[in-house]
């Protein structure tokens, strides 16, 4: 199922922080999002996943989202905020079934077997089966990440968003959680994810998208995005680059 | 682990506790009557005076602390769903302060006595402009924060009012009444005030249960609740309309009641698994079981004045609360909860 986004416009406040963005993916690719902080990353997502009210037009197969109803819209676009939040200590498993509530499974404790299925598979692609009946709030931050994850993997949509997916986690983590949404992404998704981190998003991420000023600065594959140029008028910096083991290697330098 | 089996019992034990308490509610009194004359008085059997009794004096006063102790219990469990916060309460958007203005100020007037069925009629009056003035000064999609800020500023209002209503009482007895009645009791309640509560609390209930899964969406947070199709503004709607009009009704008849709404859930969320949706009905049932023991209690006390089981509750349940604050508080040093 591809994406279209027209014309994206998201205002706060009366000001807007969000003008003008419009890109297009087909199903399957691994979208980063990229910029300075301020830059519109998180509103941009957050008007996306319809959680603010944005102008523009985004179209995901044949569906306009705006027009879709909450559940709808819900089965569609998978959303992880930033943070993990998980205020009960519930089992992991039952988290990660909250995920089901669009296909109509309210209680995580009765799941039909495809709410069941989807569910155990979710678990298994972020490798958080084996602390599965662990109280979430028990779990260490890396382990909570995976679980938010997972979470966000049984909803089984086709565009799934991720605001800063690895913050606060270690190297380990950080790699896991970024090869798991490329696995989405393999999988047939279309994934977009914030980061901060421009070596991940040019080692990952199959196109970047720079963000800067609420605007696209800069859109393409992640050597064209994050060229030399675009690094030091957008963040100031530049990069140390390199390849290893058929990867890209960036290094942000000042 | 069994849920399906295990979800069952604790309503179950729940619901039979509470049938025990309420029997031996409708045996406590002046005049003490054993369970199996409480039984038969109920069926319309035995002795005439024990039928006038539990029929007419006893029956009123336990069907309302049963319901609204469960009223109270239910609204303590949705509020902190909602909220996603252990300590929050019924009264925290002001309805039942708002709701005992509403009855107070009948009576300071000297419109009314404390028992007459104008009071319950001004108090939901209270409840509901409480609400409409939450909701005009915090806006529709306000956030959770300006909400209880807005809820705050009602209650200390609704209090202030209060206050000014015992003031200006016309004379000292309107006062005494007053205050009396503020300290909450479920004595000497007829048939007639359960005809007019039940109405509102069957229908808070109804809302609040009808959007308990809801509860446990929010467990990741208002914006991955959303995300999953849950309309979380209409759901704070719900829930502040919900919690108004079944603790407007409850507070309309019996005064204000603390602490039963904060602890219930407490005394239950354990027991089922800490799911805020499961939570419900039994946090309902450990409510009523809590409100009936209290007002069995208080009738036992020996003492030369009636204690108002609102003194009660709030006797037993601050030290509760305080217990909660220190236990999260060891928590939150722990770093389990964010």
């Amino acid at each position: 199922m591809s994406l279209a986004v027209e014309d994206l416009g998201v205002a706060l406040g009366g000001r807007s922080v969000v003008e003008g963005v419009s890109f297009a993916s087909p199903a399957g690719r691994f979208l980063a999002l990229v910029g300075p902080n301020g830059a519109g990353k998180t509103s941009l997502l957050r008007g996306l996943a319809g959680l603010v009210r944005a102008s523009g037009r985004i179209r995901l197969g044949e569906d306009d989202l705006a027009a879709l109803a909450p559940r709808e819209r819900a089965r569609r676009v998978a959303y992880l905020p930033q943070g993990h939040e998980a205020h009960w200590p519930l089992p992991a498993r039952d988290i990660v079934a909250l995920g089901r509530i669009p296909h109509g499974a309210g209680d995580p404790t009765r799941l039909s077997p495809r709410d069941a299925e989807a569910v155990e598979e979710a678990m298994r692609l972020t490798d958080t089966l084996a602390f599965a009946d662990r109280a979430v709030t028990t779990l260490s931050g890396g382990e909570r990440a995976r679980v938010a994850l997972a979470r966000v993997f049984a909803v089984g949509a086709p565009l799934v968003l991720a605001d800063e997916p690895t913050a606060a986690l270690d190297p380990g983590h950080q790699i896991a959680v970024m090869q798991a949404l490329r696995g989405a992404a393999r999988a047939g998704a279309i994934v977009v994810a914030v980061t901060h981190d421009l070596g991940l998003a040019a080692r990952f991420a199959d196109r970047v998208l720079v963000l800067d000023g609420g605007r696209i600065a800069a859109d393409g594959e992640p050597e064209d995005a994050l060229s030399a140029e675009t690094l030091r008028r957008v963040f100031g910096v530049e990069a140390y680059r390199d390849r290893f083991r058929d990867e890209a290697v960036l290094v942000p330098w000042a | 682990m069994a849920p399906s089996r295990s979800r069952l019992v604790v309503p179950i034990a729940f619901a039979a506790l509470l049938a025990l308490l309420f029997l031996v509610s409708l045996g406590i009194g002046p005049v003490r009557l054993a369970p199996w004359t409480v039984a038969q008085a109920l069926f319309g059997r035995g002795d005439e005076t024990a039928r006038i009794i539990v029929a007419e004096i006893r029956l009123p006063r336990a069907i309302l602390s049963v319901a609204i102790g469960a009223m109270l219990g239910l609204s303590g469990a949705a509020m902190q769903g909602l909220l996603r916060n252990p300590l929050a309460a019924p009264s925290l958007f002001g309805a039942p302060q708002a709701a005992a203005f509403g009855a107070v100020a009948t009576i300071s007037l000297g419109l009314t006595d404390a028992l007459s069925l104008w009071l319950p009629a001004a108090a939901m009056v209270g409840a509901f402009v409480s609400v409409f003035l939450l909701l005009a000064v915090a806006g529709r999609n306000a956030g959770l924060t300006l909400l209880i800020l807005a809820g705050l500023a009602i209650s200390s209002l609704a209090g202030a009012a209060t206050a000014l209503a015992m003031n200006l009482a016309p004379n000292p007895f309107a006062a005494l009444e007053i205050a009396f009645w503020l300290l909450g009791s479920l004595e000497d309640r007829s048939m007639r005030h359960v005809a007019m509560t039940l109405p509102f609390i069957a229908a808070g209930a109804v809302i609040l249960f009808a959007n308990r899964n809801a509860f446990r969406a929010l467990t990741l947070g208002e914006d991955a609740a959303a995300s999953l199709g849950i309309r979380v503004a209409r759901l704070r709607l719900a829930v502040i309309a919900g919690v108004a009009m079944g603790i407007g009704g409850a507070v309309a008849v019996a005064g204000t009641i603390g602490f039963v709404g904060l602890v219930a859930p407490h005394l239950v969320r354990p027991l089922v698994g800490y799911d805020p949706a499961r939570l419900l009905l039994p946090a309902a049932l450990a409510g009523a079981c809590l409100l009936t023991a209290a007002d069995i209690a208080v009738r036992i006390i020996p003492s030369t004045t009636d204690i108002k089981v609102g003194v009660l509750t709030a006797l037993i349940g601050v030290p509760f609360f305080l217990y909660l604050i220190l236990r999260e508080r060891r928590r939150l040093g722990a770093g389990l909860l964010p």
